[in-house]
């Protein structure tokens, strides 16, 4: 059984984050702009986050042996600092793709070429990395997970799934799909975003502003690729250099895979991190193990993965009519 | 003294919806050229005009999606700024689009409150507004599944969703922009009564339409507009139908068709033993189909909407080859022959939609008038298109043709109205080098002075020795054009007819399939009648 509740354990760290970003991804195209900045976006956040914990944790002298107030205290920080990184970003790709109605996909590729090469010159020039000249900054990982959380963990099954070895990320991850659910299918806003990503001009004839909303989309997913992208860096990364590993990306196609809902989008998102935590978890079950694939063909099972399912699912999977058309006011 | 003040006020206040001097230009395009429209409070005005009159434009300017260049608007007599739906709105107007403005994947329900949802605390509280929205929908016997999903509802039960979404904003001033286009006759019928309920009930309506006999119909006043000027205003009781058109045209127009006796010629097309079943389904679509066409005449197949008419042009002009039988044409069977052949060879289509099928809208004028024959010589050299060349051609039936438009030949067909679109199509297909026009719904949605164009140019064309094959669901039209008629009927052609000796009741009998004159064939039967 330990087994099985390590591979979990493996398996909740990528899939949480990805779960959030897609979540992300929904949030942008429900509202009719398609945000593919998200790797971009992610890399940016997770970057200020990581930021943010080295030297606010050095400031408050946080280590090992810190209370778990204070060492939560500067995670969650950092996640808010993310979060509100992932947000400015994304203000760029909301800018040039509502108010200049310009082509969305090129100015996210934008956003994802710059990122990483920005945080390594960064990293590098300003000597953020723990020596000189070093691209990579330190993550202290290992700080944030609770070994045991009181009673929490004694119960059966969910206690050894959830409550050992886990760090808050598991439940943001967890609030943050069902706000997004609760906003999108039971408030005015998300009746209003869902509009605006199906039919502006509709929207526009009983007065809703189009733009303010397709805004609010925008940053939401800003901010949600910022903190998905601060959740995978400091799930299981000991240093940060830059990278997130194609996760943005992934997310759409977790996106499209859940049929722009979230509850389906959160079992598309269990899918692809079982398979990406494979190649690094195989040891965990043994009979898989002993099928003997190679760790490159496992490592390779989610972009495989990613291009069956975008054959078999496009033509199905229906996104938001509008979603990617900029919309001009009178205009045809 | 004060009695007149009084009655200044009284005065003021028996129009709803004065609109002033109203000018609006696009580029050098006057939309709308000093024109005043005044409805009275209570009654049902109709605004009358052809396609590109202006009538739409005004319209979205009272409704503030256009800001108009100069002019006044008055609600009651009182003086108003209306620059968005929501000033609108807040006026107590609220219109009806010609295009619904609906989400297909939002209920009914969704889409009635969209804009001005009820909340309780954070969440959004359908109950409140369920309630009102059954009470307008009883009252006005406007009857819809609330939880329905948009995309699963009739062209009419849409449009009862945005009239609810007008009742539901208390909406005084209503206005249909062509409410009937897309609708069935006895779907219009009810709509006149819910609009003659409304203007009971004391609410304002504003009829956009060019369909004189709904005005007849309907309306107590009638405003014509003619080519972006204010032409009119007409008392529509005392006004005759045959008056009404010479306001909006501004000539006396011939409703009927006159044409001289038809001389048929030599075979153009024949089809013979023609079969389709759709993919998966054991129905046939087009059961064993024969008929010629020769030239110098002009056959029209008339048929309910449905009965595989669509079917039976696309295998014909080659944009559907899954198909069993023959396909002759000139001589040759071109059953299997590419869609370019068939146009070097000789055919024309005006297809049924000429927004989807007809014209690519983002192009100009210009770049329409050759998408069937760019490739020849004349119009490009090794690949490169002879712009200037294209240009003389496109001005020259631009001419010919009367098509108008806000920037000639460089004007993106998009902009075109619809009577201009389809004239736009018929100058490309006969100008053309052809032999046979296959026209399909050919006056589908267009303002009489077009339909008499259209009429015109296919009488035209049969005289210059061309054969002509007219689909159409307009009885009138069949009897008036046709030389011949054909039935169609699920699929069959079920009867040969002489429109001299047939009349509209017969002719809905074999379209019914409750009569026939043309025996049942087995496929593989060899039948050489039907010519």
């Amino acid at each position: 059984m330990s087994n099985f509740y390590n591979f979990m354990g493996l398996f909740l760290m990528s899939f949480i984050p990805l779960m959030v970003v897609a979540i992300g991804a929904m949030m942008s195209e429900k509202g009719g702009v398609t945000n593919i900045a998200l790797e971009g976006i992610m890399i940016l956040g997770a970057f200020c986050g990581v930021l943010v914990v080295k030297y606010l944790g050095k400031a408050v002298g946080m280590n090992a042996d810190s209370s778990m107030w204070l060492i939560q205290g500067v995670y969650l920080f950092g996640m808010l600092i993310a979060a509100v990184a992932g947000i400015l970003v994304a203000l760029l790709h909301a800018f040039a793709s509502i108010n200049l109605a310009a082509n969305q996909i090129i100015s996210a590729t934008a956003i994802n070429t710059l990122a990483p090469a920005l945080v390594v010159f960064l990293t590098m020039t300003l000597s953020l990395g723990q020596v000189r000249g070093s691209d990579e900054i330190e993550v202290p990982y290992a700080l944030f997970r609770f070994k045991e959380m009181g009673f929490l963990s004694k119960i059966p099954f969910i206690g050894d799934l959830f409550f050992k070895d886990a760090n808050l990320s598991v439940f943001i991850g967890i609030a943050i799909l069902i706000t997004s659910y609760i906003v999108l299918y039971k408030t005015r806003l998300g009746l209003r975003i869902r509009a605006c990503g199906e039919h502006p001009e509709a929207a526009d004839s009983v007065g809703i502003n189009v733009y303010k909303t397709r805004y609010f989309g925008t940053l939401a997913s800003g901010a949600l690729a910022g903190i998905g992208g601060y959740m995978l860096i400091t799930n299981i990364y000991t240093v940060y250099n830059g990278t997130v590993a194609g996760y943005g990306f992934l997310a759409m196609a977790v996106m499209i895979f859940g049929n722009w809902k979230p509850f389906k989008i959160a079992l598309a998102a269990a899918f692809f991190s079982f398979l990406t935590v494979l190649a690094s978890g195989i040891a965990y079950i043994p009979f898989l193990e002993n099928l003997g694939f190679s760790n490159e063909v496992l490592k390779m099972l989610p972009f495989i993965a990613t291009l069956v399912v975008l054959i078999f699912f496009s033509k199905t999977n229906q996104g938001p009519r509008a979603n990617g058309v900029p919309y001009q006011k009178g205009g045809n | 003294m004060q009695e007149k003040e009084v009655l200044a006020v009284k005065n003021k206040i028996e129009y709803a919806v004065e609109m002033l001097n109203i000018t609006k230009t696009f580029g050098s395009l006057y939309a709308n050229d000093n024109v005043t429209l005044r409805v009275k409070k209570g009654e049902i005005h109709a605004v009358l005009g052809e396609n590109g009159a202006g009538k739409s434009t005004l319209m979205s300017v009272l409704f503030g999606l256009y800001k108009a260049d100069s002019g006044i608007i008055k609600i009651n007599g009182e003086e108003v700024e209306i620059n968005n739906p929501n000033d609108a709105n807040d006026y107590n107007i609220g219109m009806v689009h010609q295009h619904f403005k609906l989400v297909d994947v939002f209920t009914v329900l969704e889409n009635i409150i969209l804009g001005k949802e009820t909340r309780k605390g954070l969440f959004l509280d359908l109950k409140e507004c369920r309630v009102k929205v059954l009470e307008l929908s009883k009252r006005y016997g406007l009857e819809v599944d609330l939880d329905a999903y948009v995309k699963d509802l009739t062209v009419s039960q849409q449009q009862k969703v945005e009239i609810l979404k007008m009742l539901y904003r208390d909406a005084e001033i209503l206005i249909f922009d062509e409410p009937t286009a897309v609708l069935t006759p006895q779907e219009i019928e009810s709509l006149m009564k819910t609009m003659k309920n409304f203007s009971e009930e004391g609410k304002t309506i504003i009829l956009i339409t060019h369909k004189l006999n709904e005005i007849k119909a309907v309306a107590d006043r009638c405003t014509i507009l003619r080519r972006g000027k204010y032409i009119t205003t007409i008392d529509v009781p005392t006004t005759s139908v045959n008056k009404m058109a010479e306001l909006m045209v501004g000539r006396v127009v011939d409703f009927s068709v006159e044409k001289a006796e038809s001389k048929p010629k030599e075979v153009v097309l024949s089809v013979r033993n023609l079969s389709k079943k759709l993919k998966g389904q054991d129905k046939l679509v087009l059961n064993n189909v024969n008929f010629d066409i020769r030239a110098g005449e002009i056959v029209c197949l008339a048929g309910i909407d449905g009965n595989g008419q669509s079917e039976l042009v696309n295998v014909i002009t080659g944009l559907d080859i899954d198909f069993t039988g023959e396909i002759v044409f000139n001589g040759e069977d071109i059953a299997k022959s590419t869609v370019r052949k068939r146009i070097d060879d000789g055919m024309s289509h005006i297809p049924e939609d000429r927004q989807k099928f007809g014209l690519i809208l983002e192009y100009s004028v210009a770049d329409n008038m050759i998408t069937n024959q760019y490739y020849k010589p004349r119009f490009s050299k090794r690949g490169i298109l002879k712009k200037q060349e294209i240009l003389d051609y496109t001005n020259k039936l631009i001419d010919e043709y009367d098509i108008r438009s806000g920037e000639g030949a460089k004007t993106k067909a998009r902009s075109l109205s619809g009577g201009n679109q389809q004239k736009a199509i018929f100058a490309r297909e006969t100008a053309k080098p052809h032999n046979l026009l296959i026209a399909s719904q050919p006056t589908r949605g267009l303002d009489v002075g077009a339909i008499e164009f259209v009429h015109k140019t296919i009488v035209k064309e049969r005289d210059k020795g061309n054969a002509i094959f007219v689909v159409s669901f307009e009885l009138d039209e069949v009897t008036d054009l046709a030389d011949r008629i054909l039935v169609i009927y699920e699929g069959a052609i079920v009867g040969a007819l002489d429109p001299k000796k047939t009349n509209h009741a017969e002719l809905g009998m074999y379209m019914l399939g409750t009569k026939r004159n043309l025996p049942k064939v087995e496929a593989g039967d060899h039948n050489e009648y039907y010519s």
